[in-house]
């Protein structure tokens, strides 16, 4: 038993590029935190050691035994009572400065960095590149400080990228920012395969799919980022429509919730598949007989999804909502999903099996 | 004066009582305790209350292990998963961890402690009790019925918005509970400022009476702005007075500026109460006065006191500005100095001691080893540029745990084992239940010790699915989790065999020198017939070993020569 946690232990590690406690780090900014992770880290060693040590040695020393009897020692002693007080306090001094000086360079975007306009909401990210396009996995050009220009279009959010070492809270009603650069890529190639991207996580509780909330950051080498923005920027010229839906449904952040493929058919997903083929009651696909509400209370009924109910249903999703999900998805308006996108998508979703 | 002093102290306890008579059995019936106003009786339904919501709470603890197993769904879907830890935390802290040490234990000890008949206010005492029940049945009705998953700590916006279960009753319930804690702490307040008796100056006060008294300090200062706080989310949610909800020109960041000006201090509500009775355990089974009385006095005020202003590092990645973070965590260090003093303190206190390790003992020395992880970890967090890693990460599940649950749920045990054979007037098995704390130590340890690995390497809280590198550190936690949960069951079995079983407890099992030792085990009705004279709280050498009847007696010789260490 042990000796599996321990070679499960060795291949993550060997795995993850990190140490024993950190993931891999690949920002300006990590190296800071990491280095006073570790200065804090021996400090706290030191003094955890020294605590138990010393339990344990009087525990030891002066335990209950025949013949052994407490000694008179003093009750108090104001000098090394003050010298306990006074040391530590130095030492947090040292700790609290370092990490104040690190949390400034962690805040502070440099003037010239690359700007990114970030949208969170339940339960996706979108990322507008300043060439509009949307994608919700989130690309960046190597050794280039980027900056994250932050909005929510609901509850709170939170940004957390481990490998950079940085997080800020998303919230509705006002923009927060964030920025790091990224110092190696993580792969090559702008069809993605060759990239190892990093972990992108929501860190603030924002509902039932908080936990799918996390995206892929993609580091690119050189070069390729502005081909990659060129390529993902141009999907509807470059591909058939199917294809080019296929993409958009996957980079808008549909995927999050609707299951497209058998094997998601399992989960409890927050909307309907879009699947046809089977048992048409819990899927959702095209040509499909469905039962709809417009609302709590009113009546069911029964529709056929069709081109005009999925325009609706991007539109407008609360319209009519299928029975048995909550009425949960963003809106979708002609400045995020233009209407030759949503044609693409209907043709993805009709090729859907 | 020494002499006359500790002689006074006493005589309460040689007066003659009816034979064998004491609170448990001075009347009977169900009406002679739910109508008590007797505070020992109060403190054992309170006992009762904590420890059923304790277990209530460990068990949808383990049903979140349990779905952590596996990184993808195992038998809880993630909106089933949402509402468990709502529950766990919301039950955990509102209905345990809170009332736990200074409502269950407080109440029964503290009036002994001051040698007085009960509390100064014992109406008010039963209506705390009754406030918790009604408070406690509202929320946990609310909770369970309506899958509230908002968290423990109902941030707005979600909790004004979108989430469709009953915040407002819940709240509510949350609300009526703050009263429970703002009479028990009104009460604890008036009762030492003015009930001390004979003796017992302000330094010369037990350090438990010390840090109840720092914590009814916060719990009548800080509760008011949570009801403050939940009033204003119930008028949001209702009347959409656009005070946090963004969609109506509100803040949702001053919601948590509001939740955690309580709910900081509220954690020092929880470890407080844990510190004193630790005080107590160490001089007590180490046969040394506690060493450095005032600073560990000093340090419980001055936690209650700093703990009001530092409740800003809740929120260093919330969007406050930088300023305000570099103030916050500059004053966050500054509440550790206290704590740190603290721990000195205990371990110079067994220098040339006599140390016993009976089970409270074992305990303690488990809180010191527990607490100091849990303390030292706070140290990353108050770090700023350390702590935009690893806030709401499961770093920060694992401190807190290490300090709520092995500082505070350790010390209350602890505190348990200590005055059990004054509660209930029986000793219990020594050796099960020395076992059992090695064992919640063990399963404590496997359980949060892999969630700081994990919480390092980016593992997020309040996930109901991961990516499955984690999956090792939460199967590791799980079995954790598990031994933990087996072996609390064990010491409540234990505990509760001895009320059966037990031997008789004599008056002073452990020779300890504070009041509560020196009337009957269980106390009389009445616990003295008179306030007794106090004399200093740790003069252990007062007392000597009679095996005659296992437990400690006052030493003549030692009462003649006066001699104190103070």
């Amino acid at each position: 038993m042990l000796n599996l946690v321990a070679t499960q232990m060795m291949t993550l590690l060997a795995e993850s590029g990190g140490s024993l406690f950190f993931p891999e780090a690949n920002s300006t900014v990590a190296g800071t935190v990491d280095n006073l992770f570790d200065l804090i880290f021996w400090i706290s060693a030191f003094f955890f050691v020294l605590i138990v040590a010393v339990m344990a040695w009087f525990v030891f020393k002066y335990h209950r035994r025949p013949g052994h009897t407490e000694q008179p020692s003093a009750s108090h002693n104001n000098a090394l009572e003050i010298t306990w007080s006074i040391v530590p306090g130095l030492i947090l001094l040292v700790i609290f400065w370092q990490g104040f000086t690190g949390y400034m360079n962690i805040r502070q975007a440099p003037d010239d960095a690359y700007e990114i306009q970030v949208l969170g909401e339940t339960w996706n990210w979108s990322f507008t590149y300043p060439n509009g396009h949307i994608d919700n996995n989130l690309h960046i050009p190597v050794d280039r400080p980027v900056r994250l220009v932050m909005q929510s279009k609901d509850v709170i959010h939170s940004m957390f990228i481990p490998a950079f070492r940085t997080k800020m809270d998303v919230v509705p009603g006002r923009y927060t920012e964030m920025w790091f650069q990224a110092q190696r890529p993580t792969g090559e190639g702008i069809d993605l395969t060759g990239h190892q991207p990093h972990d992108l996580f929501c860190a603030e509780y924002c509902g039932d799919g908080h936990s799918t909330m996390n995206k892929k950051v993609y580091v690119h080498p050189p070069g390729e980022f502005e081909a990659w923005l060129v390529d993902a920027g141009n999907l509807l010229e470059k591909y058939p429509p199917a294809e080019a839906g296929e993409k958009l449904f996957a980079s808008r952040g549909c995927k999050q919730c609707h299951a497209v493929v058998e094997a998601d058919l399992g989960r409890t997903m927050n909307g309907p598949p879009l699947l046809s083929g089977g048992l048409a009651q819990p899927r959702g696909g095209f040509g499909t007989a469905q039962q709809v509400s417009s609302g709590r209370g009113a009546a069911p009924e029964t529709i056929t999804i069709d081109e005009n109910y999925i325009r609706e249903s991007i539109r407008a999703p609360n319209a009519k909502v299928r029975v048995g999900f909550k009425a949960v998805m963003p809106v979708f308006g002609s400045e995020r999903l233009s209407d030759e996108e949503i044609t693409a998508i209907i043709a993805y979703i009709k090729s859907l099996k | 004066m020494a002499t006359t002093t500790t002689r006074d102290a006493f005589s309460a306890a040689d007066e003659p009582h009816h034979l064998g008579e004491h609170y448990l059995n001075c009347s009977h019936g169900i009406g002679s305790w739910i109508f008590t106003l007797d505070h020992k009786r109060i403190g054992v339904m309170y006992l009762v209350s904590v420890f059923a919501s304790f277990f209530l709470g460990g068990i949808f603890a383990l049903i979140l292990r349990l779905e952590l197993f596996f990184p993808e769904q195992w038998f809880l879907s993630e909106r089933d998963y949402n509402h468990m830890f709502t529950l766990h935390g919301a039950v955990m802290t509102f209905l345990f961890i809170i009332p736990s040490i200074p409502a269950a234990m407080g109440n029964f000890i503290l009036p002994i402690m001051l040698g007085q008949k009960d509390v100064a206010f014992p109406r008010m005492n039963l209506a705390s009790y009754y406030l918790w029940v009604f408070g406690a049945v509202f929320f946990l009705v609310a909770l369970l019925t309506s899958g509230l998953d908002t968290g423990w700590t109902f941030y707005t916006p979600y909790s004004s918005t979108t989430s469709e279960s009953s915040v407002i009753a819940a709240t509510m319930g949350a609300f009526i509970l703050g009263f429970s804690s703002i009479f028990t702490g009104l009460n604890f307040i008036v009762t030492i400022n003015t009930m001390r008796p004979p003796g017992m100056t302000w330094f010369k006060m037990p350090l438990f009476l010390w840090s109840l008294y720092a914590t009814s300090i916060i719990q009548v200062l800080a509760t008011p702005v949570l009801g403050i706080t939940l009033l204003l989310l119930i008028a949001e949610r209702t009347l959409g007075i656009g005070i946090f909800d963004p969609e109506n020109g509100g803040d949702p960041v001053l919601f948590q500026h509001f939740f955690w000006f309580y709910s900081h201090p509220a954690v020092y509500i929880m470890i407080l109460p844990a510190m004193g009775i630790i005080s107590e355990i160490m001089s007590v089974f180490s046969r040394k006065p506690i060493f450095g009385y005032r600073f560990i006095a000093y340090s419980s005020i001055a936690i209650a006191l700093l703990s009001f202003l530092v409740w800003g590092h809740h929120m260093f990645v919330s969007g406050q500005s930088a300023m305000s973070a570099v103030i916050f965590s500059g004053l966050t260090f500054s509440v550790s100095i206290p704590s740190a003093i603290k721990v000195f303190n205990w371990l110079a206190t067994m220098y040339k001691g006599n140390i016993s390790l009976n089970t409270p003992m074992c305990y303690a020395l488990s809180f010191l080893f527990l607490f100091a992880i849990g303390g030292l970890t706070g140290l990353f967090l108050g770090a700023l540029a350390v702590d935009v890693h690893l806030h709401d990460t499961y770093f920060i599940v694992a401190h807190f745990h290490y300090v709520m649950m092995g500082g505070t749920l350790i010390a209350f045990v602890g505190g348990l084992h200590y005055w059990w054979p004054k509660m209930f007037g029986v000793m219990y098995n020594e050796t099960y239940a020395r076992l059992c704390c090695l064992l919640v130590f063990i399963g404590f340890n496997l359980t949060f010790f892999p969630q700081f690995v994990m919480g390092l390497r980016g593992m997020p809280r309040r996930y109901a699915r991961y990516v499955p590198e984690y999956e090792i550190f939460h199967q590791i936690s799980t079995v954790g989790a598990l031994i933990l949960g087996f072996a609390m069951v064990g010491v409540v079995i234990v505990l509760i065999y001895s009320l059966f079983r037990g031997r008789k407890a004599p008056d002073n099992p452990w020779g300890a020198a504070t009041l509560e030792w020196q009337c009957t085990s269980p106390p009389p009705h009445h616990n003295f017939e008179q306030v007794p004279h106090a004399g200093p709280p740790y003069d252990l050498k007062a007392f000597k070993y009679d095996s005659s009847i296992g437990g400690y007696v006052p030493d003549p010789k030692a009462r003649r020569a006066g001699a104190t260490d103070h």
